[in-house]
């Protein structure tokens, strides 16, 4: 890297600031429109010169929508609670079942491992819609639609899996003779397991639950068809600015700046860890 | 301090047998070196004998006790992995108080034994740090002083100097035999090193291919290897093979090199006419005084530290390895001739690759007369 040439360095740094502007921009963008009334936003053509406004904020917050034809009552903040008990209970959940699971799976060979493991994989691919009809209905009959416990219970489809193959890549990384030695040394499988494995596995772990949060927060499927309106997450919420009077521009991008917030700092925060992360469980050293 | 006796021991790994029919004992206190080359399932066993793999077949049995169905904490082993195993979470004094915090001991005495035992091996100056931290030869005697933290009576030693270099290997192959004799735990200590293997066991058992093929002191395996594998890998320069067919007439038995007669001891009487190896130790040849010797040409001389090597063609193109003392005086170039010290000589039959022990009553020995 030392011995870059000018030119070189320029070049790097021009692409670098043209992919940094593609993906910041629309970010950039809804940030300019949660400040903005929906008169000015809809101006033609579109201007940056505007009186910012907090009105959106506010109107979320407090709830109350108001246009210019009537007042109706939201219930985002709702939403935003919901998204969070929906992904931090639906991560904890996966990482209690995921983790000893991925354990299992990378240490012991039993006959059908594999396939077990694959099929919990498969659920990743599979459309969810797929999963969704059938569902619904027996959850209708079982009596876990709309409720809390059934929308964890089908995250789950997003979660468990994610954190189990990233998890078991971790376990298979840290070499048996750390636990065999610690276990020759007199601790017991539980306590191998405690003060050995997970530990060293407490990246990649913190890793895959990050993921699967972000994941968990972005669904929109499984809320949309599962819960009605007092217990869907921010991405169902948003719905909400579809309104017969119009749609609230500014109020949606308001939404979104929320939405994407607590993630987006997460992520941030975490990005580090999340990075050496994911190289450190691919790469076999 | 428990014998540990190991009967019948098979492992498989799918449909490799690793480990065939393996059966040894460790005396109580005593030091076994398992010596063989890598594949041999040296490693296996010792996973067996600690609880981490399980054999298919067989009994280890502990001070009496059998250990199949008893989960490796409750094995009451120290041992020492060829590649450390440290754990790199943790500091070097924790990774050495990790046997004595699993007793449940009082704070200070775990404090103590972990000073105790990093004194004694040379790392009590860097207790505090973490395994990466830690140089080769610092980790290989943390992991050393992990296994012997808790004075357990048997101890499993992996090739533990394999890892480190030629300097810190010789000083611990000094240091080694006294430190296990003061732990006073029954060892069993794995290496591919043939000089380690003579210099650390009270026996040795050369495993090969999954089965033990020679177990005795290392006087035994050096100086009647039960066959020609074992005999090539024991000893430095190796040992010079020749094939030759055994004679016999009215003075003994003897097989001819270069026309020469080289007596043999007289119990080998039943090996005349079959075909055979002729194994020649380096040092047990020397250069004759006299003209009588087998006659060669030296090719190249190679002087080491402490002897000197020289490699030498007969007549018929065999090369032949010969070692000699350094500073001993002796021809370095050009035709000569060379004397073999007859008592040293081994046999071995070419078909089965296995020594021809001389039978002890019959015959006149030559070589002795």
């Amino acid at each position: 890297m030392d011995h870059m040439s000018l030119t070189e360095k320029w070049l790097r740094g021009i692409a670098l600031t043209l992919v940094v502007l593609f993906f910041m921009f629309p970010i950039f963008w809804i940030v300019l429109m949660s400040l903005q009334t929906n008169e000015t936003i809809l101006r033609s053509p579109p201007s940056m010169v505007f009186e910012p406004t907090l009105k959106n904020y506010v109107a979320i917050i407090t709830g109350k929508l108001d246009s210019h034809v009537a007042s109706m009552d939201i219930a985002f903040m709702r939403n935003l609670w919901n998204s969070i008990l929906l992904s931090v209970c639906s991560v904890a959940v996966a990482l209690l079942l995921g983790v000893p699971a991925a354990y299992a799976f990378a240490r012991h060979k039993f006959r059908g491992s594999e396939d077990i493991a694959f099929t919990l994989l498969s659920f990743r691919f599979a459309p969810p819609l797929l999963v969704l009809l059938p569902l619904t209905i027996y959850f209708q009959d079982i009596g876990l639609a709309n409720t809390y416990f059934g929308l964890i219970w089908v995250y789950q489809l997003i979660c468990l899996p994610l954190i189990l193959w990233i998890v078991r890549g971790y376990f298979e990384d840290i070499s048996p003779d750390l636990e065999n030695a610690y276990r020759i040394a007199g601790h017991s499988w539980l306590s191998t397991f405690r003060r050995i494995a997970l530990p060293l596995a407490g990246p990649g772990i913190a890793a895959a639950g990050l993921l699967a949060f972000i994941f968990a927060w972005n669904n929109f499927i499984f809320a949309l068809v599962l819960a009605s309106a007092d217990k869907q997450p921010v991405t169902v919420g948003a719905l909400a600015f579809v309104t017969a009077s119009g749609i609230q521009y500014g109020q949606i991008a308001a939404a979104v700046v929320l939405s994407i917030a607590p993630t987006l700092a997460l992520a941030l925060y975490a990005q580090r860890y999340l990075v050496e992360g994911l190289s450190l469980g691919a790469v076999k050293g | 301090m428990p014998e540990l006796r190991i009967e019948n021991l098979t492992k498989r790994f799918k449909s490799e047998t690793v480990l065939d029919d393996v059966g040894f004992t460790v005396e109580e206190g005593r030091t076994l070196v398992l010596f063989g080359p890598s594949g041999s399932g040296k490693t296996v066993l010792l996973r067996c004998i600690a609880g981490a793999e399980e054999p298919e077949d067989g009994h280890i049995l502990i001070g009496g006790h059998e250990m199949r169905e008893v989960p490796p904490e409750h094995r009451g082993i120290g041992m020492a992995f060829q590649n450390f195993a440290l754990f790199p979470h943790m500091t070097a004094f924790d990774n050495i108080a990790s046997p004595l915090a699993a007793r449940k001991l009082p704070r200070d005495r775990i404090r103590e034994d972990v000073e105790r035992v990093a004194k004694l091996l040379k790392i009590d100056h860097v207790l505090s740090h973490a395994p990466r931290a830690l140089s080769n030869g610092q980790k290989q005697r943390t992991a050393l002083a992990r296994a012997l933290a808790a004075a357990p009576s048997l101890l499993l030693l992996d090739d533990p100097l394999r890892n480190v270099d030629a300097k810190l290997r010789f000083e611990m192959r000094l240091e080694l035999p006294r430190l296990l004799a003061d732990q006073g735990a029954t060892v069993i200590y794995v290496t591919q090193d043939y000089k380690e293997a003579m210099a650390l066991g009270d026996r040795i058992a050369v495993l090969s291919a999954g089965q033990i093929t020679q177990a005795g002191t290392p006087e035994d395996i050096y100086r009647r290897p039960a066959s020609i594998e074992i005999a090539r890998l024991f000893g430095d320069p190796t040992i010079n093979l020749l094939d030759v067919v055994p004679e016999k007439d009215g003075g003994g038995v003897f097989v001819r090199l270069s026309g020469q007669r080289v007596p043999l001891d007289g119990g080998l009487e039943a090996a005349v006419g079959k075909d055979c190896v002729l194994g020649l130790r380096p040092e047990s040849l020397r250069f004759a005084e006299s003209q009588d010797g087998i006659p060669v040409t030296i090719e190249a001389e190679t002087p080491f530290n402490e002897k000197t090597v020289t490699l030498v063609v007969t007549e018929r193109g065999r090369e032949i390895l010969i070692s000699r003392p350094a500073g001993t005086e002796a021809p370095s170039e050009g035709k000569t001739s060379i004397e073999v010290e007859s008592s040293e000589a081994l046999l071995f039959d070419r078909a089965t690759q296995s020594r021809i022990v001389p039978d002890q009553g019959g015959g006149t020995s030559e070589a002795a007369a």
